[in-house]
């Protein structure tokens, strides 16, 4: 391949690619990438996350030149980079927006997958990388959390990582490992620190590399979920269906970056904390390892998970079947490619069945994501003489209903995706 | 495709307006990131205008006052020492101050100094910011023909009592006269004067 | 149609909602635009709150941005002698303050993002003597408050009422101070109005910038929306 590529480029790029494979490499991921030309708004997140990756990249370099990662010197280093840096809020607000941005966009990312059926064969791969992904993020998320070292970092951390205590037999040495002291401390920040800034940058950078490679092997999915690949001009083996990635799809996605933009730059300058949901008022507070505060609740992207958590009750007075659901709930998206047994891809052409089960899930993971920001209180208690239920919580009852529904929905899909009436799926895609 | 020749004008018009477009977006998202690199608030806090009471010093004595976390230099030099000034110019690379930027125009004069007995100098030699020594006294261990200036260990360059350098040192230029004035008679502001902070 | 009647329960529970309980705050009448009203808060803030109460990450030379010149800060909001360029520290020792009052008084930079300005305007307003508390005071946002009433020379002095019928408790004052109060209302909302701006000195003159941005990333939109439309005219 190299060697053709060679005699067509003249001059520096001639020279480059005789010895590196620039043109090629261009040629195979970019301007002869064929990607299917019927791409709905549903497509413009891949690019939006890669988008959004570069920025916590480039914001983060500049914010760990004055952040200090110790614990006596965090807290006032961010105001320090909040008033005295010049400029350093915008770039503090672009991270943290960033921050929970990149999950807006990684979650409708993947409700896309869900819809589409980007998981199905031949898609295992680019589907678990982008799992490993989503997990590496939520690990980046939950380190950085902690380096403000407010009230809500603290205490957060505190509980994420007693969780591990609940493991059987080794729980509360791993919690100790982690913490690198008898509770959340200097320690514990300092390598927060280094796992935020360095050790899971570099796994999410080399699985975004592998899940793009996975993705330009076997080629994009679309809205119809048939292969373009199936029909090929005969003379040239371009996909009858397919477009050139550039210029087709990146004018396009540019457009879509500056809508995103705007969104972003809306939250930055006009609601940095977004009512609470992204800056926390609680961690407007020092770290005070004596004092925790009133009411502590996850960053909005962990709450369905930590919903699934607080729902499950201790069994023989072991906390472990929560952890264990919540790591479950997370992790089953994982699953996906070989739960399914539909024939088709697309929820288009699929029954009715499936596309029930799918508006349950999407319903239990809001809901289950709002109780979690709420104390388990919130809705109050049921009436001493209700049925079964008699003074429980009702949120509790409801996060355990929906929790239900939330794993249901991938045990069952074996059964529901098999069992449903499909739509035969036309040969080429519709316009 | 018939129209294809006015669709390539406006295509390359719009490819055009939109590149202008997205270099002004990326120039304007680098200045955020660049200006946080230069010194913070904190920093020119730190940095700002220091008062040095000088009626304490001695004439022929000099002291040392932090300035931006350099060395300041004020000396009051006795009537001895600004005889001296004007009896070596042969010797000095710039005798008539014409690199400019050392001092400020109001320091352009024999004595370098707003009056003339109190020298103010940064003590960082101009070569490869060493801080060069007071040898405020003449001869000593400087050998005969020294006038009394400050000598600098790291590399050997000299300079007079003005700051400013003999020939023959590795540094090219006089020592730097920072900005100051007079806030009364005994109380001298270094790092700014009539015309603003430095 | 199980998940049809999940979703049913889902919509109908939050209109059974018992209302959470604490105390119902008063709306801070305050606009970050009034340099006037802030620069009055300012004054009352190093008054009375910096005696106690740093402000670490906040320098005096900031005040800039509330329409003061650096002479005017010198002279009017400084008394120890400090550069402009400093942050509003006090010499309180944390361990004294900590035997006088059983607590540490918070550092008050940012105290306006972890309380918000309703809380803080009810809660300045919100004293009432109490005998059973050390400082002879106490509040009703914050009960058993470490803080005594500094502004009580001006607000004078509340107790509290409890109507015996309805259960519910209201503040009234029985002796006024140097302040009626609708003046120490105002005077409360001055500072609580410094307060949001310490907090955050360069929202208001960001907002500006971002209009900017707005605009012109609304600019690039339309620029690139031509663009793809143009080039998808290829695609059939």
């Amino acid at each position: 391949m190299a060697n053709s590529n060679q005699q067509d480029s003249k001059g520096l790029l001639g020279w480059i690619d005789a010895r590196f494979p620039l043109s090629s490499t261009l040629k195979a991921h970019v301007t002869e990438y064929y990607a299917p030309k019927n791409f709905n708004f549903w497509y413009f997140f891949g690019a939006l996350a890669t988008l959004v990756l570069v920025i916590q990249i480039l914001t983060g370099i500049f914010l760990t030149m004055n952040y200090k990662p110790e614990a006596s010197l965090a807290f006032a280093s961010v105001e320090y980079i909040m008033r005295d840096v010049s400029w350093g809020r915008l770039i503090r607000y672009m991270h943290s927006t960033g921050a929970s941005m990149f999950f807006v966009v990684v979650y409708l990312h993947m409700f896309r997958g869900l819809m589409y059926g980007s998981y199905k064969a031949p898609r295992e791969l680019i589907w678990l990388f982008g799992v490993g992904i989503f997990l590496v993020l939520m690990g980046e998320a939950f380190f950085g959390y902690l380096l403000p070292w407010g009230q809500m970092s603290y205490w957060g951390a505190q509980v994420i990582i007693n969780l591990f205590t609940s493991i059987p037999f080794i729980g509360p040495d791993i919690s100790l490992w982690l913490r690198g002291d008898y509770t959340v401390s200097d320690a514990t920040l300092n390598r927060f620190f280094a796992f935020h800034v360095i050790a899971l940058p570099l796994v999410l950078l080399g699985l975004v590399v592998a899940h793009l490679i996975a993705l330009h092997e076997v080629g994009s999915n679309n809205p119809d979920g048939v292969e373009i690949k199936k029909h090929k001009d005969p003379k040239t083996h371009i996909p009858l269906d397919g477009i050139a990635f550039h210029p087709y799809y990146t004018v396009k996605d540019l457009m879509g970056v500056s809508v995103f933009l705007i969104v972003f730059s809306a939250i930055i300058f006009f609601a940095p904390e977004m009512g609470g949901y992204f800056l926390e008022a609680n961690n407007f507070i020092p770290a005070d390892p004596l004092k925790t505060p009133p009411h502590i609740a996850p960053v909005w992207y962990f709450t369905p998970y930590y919903s699934i958590l607080r729902a499950v009750p201790p069994i023989l007075n072991s906390q472990f079947p929560g952890v264990a659901a919540m790591g479950l709930s997370v992790v089953s998206f994982a699953f996906l490619p070989w739960l399914d047994r539909s024939p088709v891809k697309s929820i288009r052409y699929r029954g009715t069945l499936y596309k029930k089960w799918l508006a349950a899930f999407v319903v239990s993971f809001v809901i289950l994501g709002y109780l979690g920001t709420e104390p388990s209180n919130v809705w109050g208690q049921f009436s001493p003489e209700t049925l079964i239920v008699g003074g429980a919580d009702r949120a509790t009852v409801v996060a355990r209903i929906f929790s239900l529904v939330y794993f249901s929905f991938f045990a069952l899909m074996p059964w529901y995706t098999k069992k449903d009436k499909t739509k035969p799926v036309p040969e080429r895609v519709t316009a | 495709m018939a129209n294809q020749e006015v669709d390539q004008s406006k295509r390359k018009f719009l490819i055009a307006a939109t590149s202008v477009a997205g270099g002004v977006a990326a120039a304007a998202v680098a200045v955020p990131f660049v200006t946080s690199m230069m010194p913070s608030e904190r920093a020119k806090a730190a940095g700002a205008p220091v008062e040095a009471d000088i009626s304490k010093i001695e004439p022929g004595s000099m002291i040392t006052v932090e300035w931006r976390g350099k060395p300041v230099w004020i000396v009051n030099r006795n009537q001895a020492m600004l005889d001296t000034l004007a009896t070596h110019d042969d010797k000095l690379s710039d005798p008539k101050l014409e690199v400019t930027s050392q001092q400020p125009d109001y320091c352009v004069n024999p004595a370098r100094a707003i009056k003339s007995n109190i020298m103010v100098l940064v003590g960082i030699c101009t070569h490869l910011g060493c801080s060069p020594s007071p040898k405020l006294q003449t001869g000593a261990d400087m050998g005969a023909d020294w006038p009394g200036g400050f000598f600098c260990p790291c590399h050997g360059s000299k300079f007079d009592l003005a700051g400013r350098v003999f020939k023959g040192s590795p540094a090219p230029i006089n020592l730097v006269v920072p900005p100051h004035k007079y806030i009364s008679d005994s109380v001298l502001l270094i790092g700014a004067d009539d015309k603003g902070v430095a | 149609m199980k998940t049809k009647f999940l979703f049913v329960l889902a919509l109908l529970l939050p209109l059974t909602v018992i209302a959470n309980e604490g105390v119902k705050l008063d709306h801070a009448p305050i606009d970050p635009n009034n340099q006037a009203s802030l620069q009055r808060g300012a004054k009352v803030f190093v008054n009375y709150c910096l005696n106690c109460h740093s402000a670490a990450y906040m320098r005096y030379n900031r005040l800039q941005d509330i329409g003061l010149t650096d002479a005017q800060i010198k002279e009017n909001l400084m008394f120890a002698g400090e550069k402009v360029g400093d942050t509003m520290t006090v010499a309180i020792q944390k361990a004294d303050a900590k035997a006088w009052f059983g607590a540490t008084p918070p550092d008050l930079s940012v105290e306006a993002r972890a309380r918000g300005a309703d809380w803080l305007y009810s809660y300045l307003r919100g004293f009432y003597r109490d005998d059973t508390r050390p400082t002879g005071w106490n509040n009703v946002v914050y009960d058993k408050v470490a803080m005594p009433h500094v502004l009580w020379s001006l607000q004078g002095e509340q107790v509290l009422k409890v109507d015996e019928k309805t259960e519910t408790h209201h503040l009234v004052l029985e002796k006024q101070g140097t302040m009626t109060p609708a003046e120490y209302d105002e005077t409360i909302a001055d500072l609580v109005n410094y307060l949001v701006f310490m907090a955050e000195p360069y929202k208001e003159r960001d907002k500006h910038l971002g209009l900017l941005v707005l605009a012109f990333l609304g600019l690039l939109f339309v620029l690139t929306y031509y663009l793809k439309k143009e080039f998808w005219k290829d695609i059939h």
